[in-house]
C-alpha cells in the first residue's frame, strides 16, 4: 500500500497503436482506396468530383449507420430505421408538396415523428425487456406500414391530385433545392453536409456526454451497469430516440434528392447501415466502438461502390465483389483475441 | 536429474511470452502418480499460462513437456485432452442451456460408427459418474437449472469422464460451501488412490495445507520454489509468493463504533425468481459506525439475496423497515440506494461488477459520474484526477489508467470495483465476498482498506465464504440458514464450529 507507484496516462503505445481499431478501419479505407488508383477509369478516380458524389452517394446512409452506431455500441440493434426514413420521407413529401406546410413546421414534424417511434422501440426494448431484434423488427414491419397507410400506397410527387380527377404539377419548394444543392462551388452537398453535423454530433455524445458513457456502460455490461446506479430505462429510451431522429433525417434528405415520397424507400437500409457500422470495427457485442470507426466505414462502402461503378462493373459482379470485400475488410480488422 | 518412474508430467524451461512480454521465464513443474501438486502465486504470477499451456490452449511456447517420459506436443486442447489430461476452470466451461448429460460427453460424444449420437451408454456412464461423486442431479434438465456448486460438481464428472491421468482444478472451491468442499477433498483421495496426479490452484491457505502433498510457487513468470507441504511454513509459502514479509495474514482491527448507521427491522424478500417462498424471513439486526457485521451461512440461506434486496436490486418487492442514520429508508432502486449511501460490492465482479470493456478511469467513475458532469458534459481531466488518486490510494497495478479493465488481474479488478464505490462516497457497505478470486497480498490490502474506512465511520456488512477470515474481520457475527437469522455471535464467542453448527440450521447455539 505505500509503494507510491505511478499508473501512466498514456495510451499504451506501441501495442494499443497495432490494435486500435481506429488504425485498422482507415487501413481498410486506404487500401480501398488504392485500390482505386489502380484502377482509376482513365484518371476519373482522380476528380474531385468522383469524390464528392461518393460522399452524396454514402450521405443517407451514413446518417442512418449514426444513430446505428449509438444503438450498437448499447449492446442493441435496430432493424426500423429503412421504414422509418421511408415513412418520414413520405410524410416531408406529404406536408411539404400537398399539404404545402411551411419547412419550418414541416421539418420539426418529421423529426419528431422519428424521434418518437424510435422511443417507442426504446421503451419496449428498456421497459418490457423485448428484444432489441424482435422489437425493432415489429417497428420495421408497423412504420412500413404506416409510410403506405399515410401515402394511400402512392408516390408522393410534385404531381397533386385534384379534387376534379386531374393531376397539377406544384413547384418545387426551395428547401428541396437547398437540401439537394451543392455549396463552396459546387464541391460540396449540402447532404454531406448534414452527414458532418450528424457525425458530429455523435461525437459530442459518445466522447464528451455523461449519456454516452452510459450507453458504452449498458453495452458492455447492463447489469453492472443497472447495479451502480445508471439509468438503463432511460437511456435506451433516448438511445433508439436518437436513431429514429436521425431515421428523420435520412428520410428528408432522401424525399430531397428524389423530389418525391416512395413509400417504398429505405428497403435494406438497415442492412447497409449495420454493414457500415460493422465494417468500421465498432463491435455488435456492444460496449466497444465508436462514430469515427463508422465514419471511415461509410466512406470504405462508398469507395468501393464507387470504384465499381466508375470502371463499369455490371451490378451482378458488383454485389457479389461488395460481399466478398466487406468479409475481407471485416476479417483484416479482426484483431481481438 | 534422474527421472522418478512415478513421475506423470515434467514440464521443463518453460517460456512463454505475450507480444514480447515474458509471462513465464524458464519455469520447472513436475506431478506424481498420486499426488496433489498445488500450483501458488499471486494473480498474474503465470499460474493459469502454465496451465493453459499443459492444457494445449496455448501452442507456441519454449521448453519441453515430457508426459511419461516421452517428449510430447499438443497441437490444440483436444490433443491434450486425448492424453488424459483434463482441466476445471476457473470460469466454468458448462454450457448452460445444455442438459447434464450432454455436458458432461462435450467434445468427445459416445456415437455409434462415429456418426450416431450413443443416448444410452451416454447416459448409463454418466449415471455411475454421478454416483460415484455422489451428486444428486437429474441426467436430462439442462445445467442453468443447478446452483453454481452443483455445477462445479458436473465439471469435475465432465473432467473424470475423460479417464484424465492428470486432473487440473483452477480454484474448484471458489463456489462451494464447506461441506461441498468436504466432498470435493474425498473425491481428490480416491482420485489419489487411483494413481491420478493432481494439480490444484487455489488462494486459500488452509486449503493448500489440507489437500496438498507438494506445493510450487511461481511469482513474476519465475519458478520460486517447490517443497513439500510439510517442510513448508505458512509465512514461508507467503513470502515466496509476495516477495515481501507479511507479517500476519489479516491486519490488526481495532473496534470504533459510532451512532447507529443502519438498522433494518422485520424485512422479508419473497423469491425473486416467483415461486413464493421468502428467501429472506423476517431478518433483523442493527449495525452502528465503525463496525463490520459478518454474515455466515451456506449456499442458498439468502445471504447474498439479504444484500440485494437491501440494495434496491429486486425493486420494491422488499418488505420491512430500514433506517438509515436514523432516517427511514424506503427501498427502491440501486440508484435511490447510492444516492443515500448504500452501496453493495457484488459477489460476481466480471459479471455485475466491472464493464469489462470500458478502461480504469470509467469503471471508476461509472457510480459517481455525476460529480464530473454537472451539466451532462463530463470534465474528463477532472475525473482522470479522480482516478489517479484511488489508483495511488489502493495500490492498484496497471500498465495505463486506459487499460480495460478485462485486462486486470482479479485482485486489481476488484480494487477497481471497491474505488468505484468508494467515490460515490458510502455511508454502508455491502460486502459480498470482497477477496474471491483475490491472491494474497491484494487481500491483504482490502482488509487494511476496510479498517481504515470503519475508522472513518463507515458501516460494512460483510459475507465470506473463508471462515478465517469472517473471524478475522468481523465485530460481530450473524448466522444464516434458509433466510433466517439463526445465530448471533460477538467477537469473543464466535468459532467455526458454532458458525457451521448454525449455518446448518442448528439453533441451539443462537
Amino acid at each position: 500500500m505505500k509503494t507510491k507507484q505511478k499508473v501512466q496516462d498514456r495510451k499504451d503505445q506501441q501495442r494499443n497503436w497495432l490494435r486500435s481499431p481506429l488504425l485498422r478501419a482507415f487501413a481498410a479505407l486506404v487500401l480501398v482506396f488504392l485500390i482505386g488508383i489502380m484502377f482509376n477509369a482513365d484518371g476519373a478516380f482522380f476528380k474531385w468530383n468522383t469524390h464528392r458524389d461518393m460522399l452524396r452517394h454514402i450521405s443517407v446512409f451514413a446518417i442512418l449507420a449514426c444513430g446505428m452506431t449509438l444503438v450498437i455500441i448499447a449492446a442493441g440493434i435496430d432493424l426500423s430505421v429503412g421504414s422509418l426514413l421511408g415513412l418520414t420521407a413520405v410524410l416531408f413529401s406529404l406536408f411539404t408538396l400537398q399539404k404545402a406546410w411551411s419547412p419550418w413546421l414541416a421539418l420539426p414534424a418529421c423529426l419528431v415523428i422519428g424521434a418518437a417511434l424510435g422511443a417507442a422501440s426504446g421503451r419496449l426494448i428498456g421497459r418490457f425487456k423485448i428484444q432489441p431484434f424482435i422489437a425493432t423488427l415489429a417497428m420495421m414491419v408497423f412504420a412500413r406500414g404506416m409510410a403506405k397507410w399515410v401515402s394511400g400506397g402512392q408516390k408522393i410527387s410534385t404531381a397533386v391530385l385534384q379534387p376534379d380527377g386531374t393531376y397539377q404539377y406544384v413547384d418545387v419548394p426551395p428547401i428541396f433545392d437547398f437540401i439537394n444543392s451543392k455549396v463552396l462551388n459546387e464541391n460540396l452537398a449540402v447532404v454531406t453536409l448534414i452527414l458532418f453535423a450528424c457525425v458530429l454530433i455523435c461525437w459530442v455524445i459518445l466522447t464528451k456526454l455523461r449519456w454516452g458513457r452510459y450507453i458504452y456502460a449498458i453495452g458492455g455490461n447492463e447489469e453492472a451497469a443497472r447495479l451502480s446506479g445508471i439509468p438503463v430505462i432511460r437511456t435506451k429510451l433516448l438511445t433508439y430516440g436518437l436513431c429514429g431522429f436521425f431515421c428523420a433525417i435520412a428520410g428528408i434528405c432522401q424525399a430531397a434528392q428524389e423530389l418525391q415520397g416512395d413509400p417504398e424507400a429505405g428497403m435494406t437500409y438497415e442492412l447497409t447501415a449495420i454493414a457500415i457500422v460493422v465494417i468500421g470495427g465498432t463491435n455488435l457485442m456492444g460496449g466497444r466502438g465508436g462514430i469515427g470507426l463508422t465514419f471511415i466505414g461509410a466512406m470504405t462502402i462508398g469507395y468501393l461502390e464507387k470504384i465499381l461503378s466508375i470502371n463499369a462493373v455490371g451490378e451482378a459482379s458488383r454485389l457479389m465483389l461488395t460481399g466478398a470485400i466487406i468479409i475481407g475488410a471485416v476479417l483484416f480488422q479482426k484483431t481481438r483475441r | 536429474m534422474t527421472e522418478h518412474k512415478d513421475t506423470l508430467l515434467r514440464m521443463e524451461h518453460i517460456t512463454k511470452s505475450f507480444s514480447g512480454v515474458k509471462v513465464l521465464e524458464d519455469v520447472f513443474f513436475d506431478l506424481k502418480a498420486g499426488e496433489v501438486h498445488v500450483l501458488a502465486g499471486e494473480n498474474g504470477a503465470g499460474k493459469t499460462t502454465l496451465i493453459k499451456i499443459l492444457a494445449g490452449v496455448h501452442t507456441d511456447f519454449e521448453g519441453e513437456i515430457r508426459l511419461n517420459g516421452q517428449p510430447t506436443l499438443f497441437k490444440n486442447p483436444h490433443d491434450a485432452a486425448e492424453s488424459g489430461i483434463s482441466s476445471i476452470h476457473q470460469e466454468m466451461s458448462l454450457i448452460k442451456a445444455m442438459t447434464v448429460v450432454d455436458n458432461i460427453f462435450l467434445g468427445r460424444e459416445q456415437t455409434r460408427g462415429n456418426v450416431w449420437m450413443d443416448y444410452r451408454t451416454q447416459k448409463e456412464k454418466a449415471q455411475e459418474l454421478l454416483a460415484q461423486l455422489g451428486i444428486d442431479a437429474n441426467l436430462s434438465l439442462t445445467v442453468e437449472e443447478y446452483p453454481v456448486s452443483v455445477r462445479q460438481m458436473i465439471e469435475i464428472a465432465k473432467a473424470l469422464a475423460y479417464d484424465a491421468r492428470i486432473i487440473i482444478m483452477d480454484e474448484p472451491t471458489s463456489a462451494l460451501n464447506e461441506l461441498e468442499v468436504k466432498r470435493l477433498f474425498q473425491i481428490i483421495q480416491d482420485l489419489k488412490q487411483k494413481k491420478c496426479g493432481i494439480i490444484y490452484i487455489s488462494h486459500r491457505l488452509e486449503e493448500i495445507y489440507e489437500i496438498s502433498d507438494r506445493i510450487s510457487v511461481l511469482r513474476d513468470g519465475k519458478h520460486i520454489g517447490t517443497a513439500k507441504a510439510d517442510d513448508l511454513s505458512p509465512q514461508e509459502l507467503i513470502q515466496w509468493m509476495v516477495g515481501r514479509k507479511i507479517n500476519q495474514q489479516f491486519p490488526e482491527r481495532k473496534l470504533f463504533t459510532g451512532k447507529e448507521r443502519l438498522k433494518v427491522e422485520n424485512l422479508y424478500l419473497p423469491d425473486p425468481i416467483g415461486s413464493k417462498e421468502w428467501v429472506v424471513e423476517d431478518v433483523s439486526f442493527s449495525l452502528k459506525a465503525g463496525e463490520i457485521l459478518g454474515i455466515a451461512g451456506l449456499q442458498g440461506s439468502g445471504k447474498s439475496e439479504l444484500f440485494h434486496g437491501l440494495f434496491g436490486t429486486y425493486g420494491k418487492s422488499v418488505d420491512g423497515t430500514v433506517h438509515l442514520d436514523g432516517n427511514p429508508f424506503k427501498i427502491h432502486s440501486p440508484i435511490q440506494s447510492i444516492k443515500h449511501g448504500l452501496v453493495l460490492l457484488t459477489n460476481d465482479r466480471k459479471g455485475t461488477g466491472l464493464v469489462l470493456p470500458m478502461n480504469i478511469i470509467r469503471n471508476i467513475s461509472l457510480s459517481s459520474i455525476k460529480a464530473y458532469s454537472p451539466a451532462g458534459w463530463i470534465q474528463i481531466q477532472k475525473e482522470k484526477n479522480t482516478a489517479q488518486d484511488h489508483i495511488v490510494a489502493f495500490g492498484i497495478k496497471a500498465q495505463s489508467m486506459h487499460q480495460e479493465v478485462e485486462t486486470l488481474s482479479g485482485g486489481n479488478q476488484q480494487k477497481v470495483v471497491l474505488a468505484k464505490w468508494l467515490e460515490t462516497h458510502p455511508k454502508v457497505l455491502l460486502l459480498d465476498e470482497p477477496t474471491l478470486g483475490v491472491d494474497v497480498g491484494a487481500k491483504h490490502d482490502i482488509y487494511t482498506l476496510m479498517n481504515q474506512w470503519t475508522k472513518q465511520g463507515m458501516a460494512i456488512l460483510l459475507i465470506t465464504s473463508e471462515l478465517p477470515e469472517l473471524l478475522a474481520m468481523s465485530d460481530r457475527i450473524m448466522v444464516m440458514h434458509r433466510g433466517r437469522i439463526t445465530a448471533e455471535l460477538t467477537k469473543a464467542e464466535a468459532t467455526q464450529e458454532k458458525i457451521i453448527h448454525a449455518a446448518m440450521g442448528d439453533e441451539k447455539t443462537a
